[in-house]
């Protein structure tokens, strides 16, 4: 069993905390992990993307094939447009529905969501307003992951969950509380 | 034991774990985080490894062989074009030989996700005439560096370690064994060996060229060059050569389906190769980079032989390898199903906000404007570099490491007026610091901008080599101490930053402004790391 997973967003946005959760969740649970990330410049503000790939297998390649991505995690929904020529045909798309603008060019919002609408499996979210609400701003990234772990299926979402308090762990009791609340919001979003 | 580990990473922790008495680097993406990473191992402390960053990857260079000539394990790292700035030293290295296990490593950037050039650094190993590595996957990474100490240490010779941005910036489980010991402090006392007066560099040269046989057969029977051949006749008649990652690539699109020869360690091994061919039609060469071993397998085999590669048009001739590439190149159909949104737009990356950069740039838009078109802003590399795209479109070149005094002063000479240079405060003391003296010696007019944000930023934040210290270099350099200029850049400064523009560019001769303002990310991460420690 396998499974292919795009993160992506806009540099600064935390992509790669969520990588971390799913890296220590995949780990602890004994699989087989590739993860390729965007390090240099594109981190100041430009598009970024993690190629996260889990499996019981041996992976071979770093970077996963055009169409055989079997979730797109995105921070930014047109961030998650980006990646679409390496969704698999029943991928699944999970997305903030909140737009990230930082360049003058940035397309209507109705037209992004017009083309998430063509898509089989799309979960689409106020992750900010959801983190704000039960925990703080800084969780949505765990909010995003949280309505994810259903897709992500080699992994149940009770690993993801222990993953998310051993990662923040060093950050205290508070924070870790902070971050499971918005993991089970995410999940409860989407359930 | 199992780590969850960078290639970069798994390089770093094979070479503390093979006895490493100090890494010598420059940052460099994708290279960055093999340094950092032995910064923050706390085996590396306990042992006292060196590991502080250098002005340049030549001084990197030179220090890591002076470690190997004391009978140490050193380590060089740099990105592929710090390979330019170091190659003298890195070429006489091969003519000295080396004491102590001397490894180069050169992290190529295909793509240039983060650079200038896609030059293959396998060609530097070759010019040099010293073993090349380069590992495909983190495990072989891991394991590769105690392999290539080991054989530095039995040629004498440095060898050269070559990855590319994918297996840098890639994590993947790795076992790590026990860590070793350091080597003893044995200084070399040969003296011949390592004054290379023209007497003494005809001897070492020649040991060199007896070397290769030693140096080829090392790689023939290498762990990590393999020919794989099916057990039943393959279908495809193709053979396919995979370089380092490109054995990833192939795996992954054909599993076990075809005939492989997977390389990751150089001078090519020409029996498999030969042999390969042999049980083949033709053969596929997948390397990442430039098409180093398709060239050279032609040369191998004939004109005859068909061999497909980058030069054939089977693979791009430019551009990273990737999956989908490879598996095309292989006649491997795609799973593609989603064509690119035509509602996406380009999402570059752009300054951060706060940055005082953007006040610098601000200010010399404005100033230049003034001129009509009789202005020219040279550019260098780092952050500042993105001053070329809008709304600032300030610079009008970046080339190289210190190029922008250089080239302003050579265009000043021809007779451009104004003429201004845009330069980081770590690539200053890189490379900027000779060009500002010649300058100094020729009267250029010119105008220095030094943007000195405290930190080397575009790799990350690492510590910049000459922090409180431009104004001295600039005035013992020969600058007019009245033409060194110090201000804060902030949005509320930018007309007295203009006035200052203004003012050197008037000055017939060579004058220096230096913007100064720390970085707002290592601000931020100053503040974070404040505000975690323990209250005194």
């Amino acid at each position: 069993m396998k499974k292919d997973i795009i993160l992506c967003g806009v540099g600064g946005q935390g992509i790669l905390s969520i990588a971390t959760i799913i890296g220590e969740a995949a780990t602890a649970a004994g699989l087989n992990l590739k993860q390729a990330e965007v390090h240099g410049m594109s981190q100041r503000g430009g598009d970024v993307q993690s190629n996260l790939r889990l499996s019981t297998d041996i992976i071979y390649s770093d970077l996963i094939p055009m169409g055989e991505a079997d979730v797109i995690i995105s921070m930014e929904p047109m961030e998650a447009l980006r990646y679409l020529p390496y969704l698999s045909k029943d991928g699944a798309v999970v997305t903030s529905s909140q737009s990230f603008v930082n360049i003058p060019n940035y397309p209507e919002s109705s037209a992004i969501d017009a083309e998430l609408a063509k898509l089989p499996k799309v979960a689409k979210l106020d992750i900010e307003q959801i983190a704000k609400e039960v925990a703080t701003v800084r969780s949505a990234n765990v909010v995003l992951l949280g309505m994810a772990a259903p897709y992500i299926g080699i992994l149940s979402t009770d690993e993801l969950r222990c993953a998310v308090a051993r990662v923040f762990q060093r950050k205290g009791d508070a924070i870790v509380e902070a971050n499971l609340k918005a993991f089970d919001a995410g999940v409860a979003a989407v359930g | 034991m199992k780590r969850l580990l960078l290639g970069d990473e798994a390089i770093a922790l094979g070479a503390l774990h093979a006895g490493l008495s100090g890494v010598y680097a420059y940052p460099g993406t994708p290279s960055t985080e093999i340094t950092e990473f032995i910064q923050g191992d706390k085996l590396a402390r306990e042992r006292n490894v060196h590991s502080r960053w250098c002005t340049n990857e030549k001084t990197a260079m030179e220090a890591a062989l002076g470690m190997s000539y004391a009978g140490k394990r050193a380590l060089v790292c740099m990105k592929h074009v710090g390979m330019n700035v170091c190659a003298d030293a890195f070429v006489n290295s091969a003519i000295t030989g080396c004491n102590g296990g001397l490894i180069v490593l050169a992290a190529d950037d295909p793509s240039m996700h983060s650079s200038q050039n896609e030059q293959d650094s396998r060609f530097y190993g070759k010019f040099a005439m010293i073993p090349v590595f380069e590992p495909s996957n983190q495990q072989e990474a891991y394991d590769m560096v105690e392999e290539a100490f080991a054989l530095s240490e039995r040629l004498k010779e440095p060898v050269l370690m070559r990855v590319v941005t994918r297996l840098a910036h890639s994590r993947a489980a790795v076992e790590v064994h026990e860590p070793k010991a350091e080597k003893e402090l044995s200084p070399e006392t040969d003296r011949t060996h390592w004054v290379l007066l023209p007497g003494n560099a005809k001897r070492q040269y020649a040991a060199l060229i007896e070397k290769q046989p030693i140096i080829a057969e090392a790689a023939a029977e290498s762990e990590f060059n393999r020919l794989e051949l099916c057990e039943d006749e393959p279908e495809n008649k193709t053979g396919v050569i995979c370089c380092g990652i490109g054995y990833n690539y192939v795996k992954e699109a054909v599993g076990d389906t075809m005939n492989v020869l997977k390389v990751s360690q150089y001078p090519l091994p020409e029996k498999d190769i030969v042999a390969l061919a042999a049980v083949s039609e033709n053969l596929l060469v997948v390397e990442d980079g430039q098409p180093v071993v398709e060239e050279l397998v032609r040369g191998m085999l004939g004109a005859d032989y068909p061999v497909y590669g980058r030069l054939t048009g089977a693979l791009p001739r430019a551009g990273e390898l990737n999956p989908d590439n490879v598996a095309k190149a292989l006649g491997v159909e795609s799973n593609k199903v989603y064509d690119p949104s035509p509602v996406l737009a380009g999402r570059p990356p752009q300054f951060c906000q706060g940055c005082g950069h953007r006040d610098v740039y601000n200010a010399i838009r404005e100033v230049v404007a003034e001129f009509g078109d009789k202005a020219r802003v040279f550019g260098d590399i780092g952050c500042y570099t993105l001053g070329a795209l809008p709304p600032f479109t300030a610079i009008d070149s970046c080339v190289d490491m210190g190029a922008s005094i250089t080239m302003a002063k050579g265009a000043a000479d021809a007779g451009v007026h104004p003429s201004i240079a845009i330069i980081g405060d770590s690539t200053f003391t890189h490379s900027g610091m000779t060009g500002l003296l010649d300058a100094v010696n020729d009267h250029s007019n010119i105008v220095v901008v030094i943007s000195d944000n405290l930190t080397t930023g575009m790799t990350g934040g690492q510590d910049s080599a000459g922090t409180s210290k431009y104004e001295a270099i600039c005035v013992a350099l020969g600058v007019d101490p009245a033409h060194v200029r110090v201000i804060v850049p902030q949005p509320t400064k930018v007309e007295e930053i203009k006035a200052l523009i203004r003012e050197e560019i008037a000055y017939p001769d060579v004058s220096v402004i230096i913007p100064r303002r720390e970085c707002i990310q290592t601000l931020a991460r100053h503040a974070r790391q404040k505000a975690a420690a323990p209250k005194q």
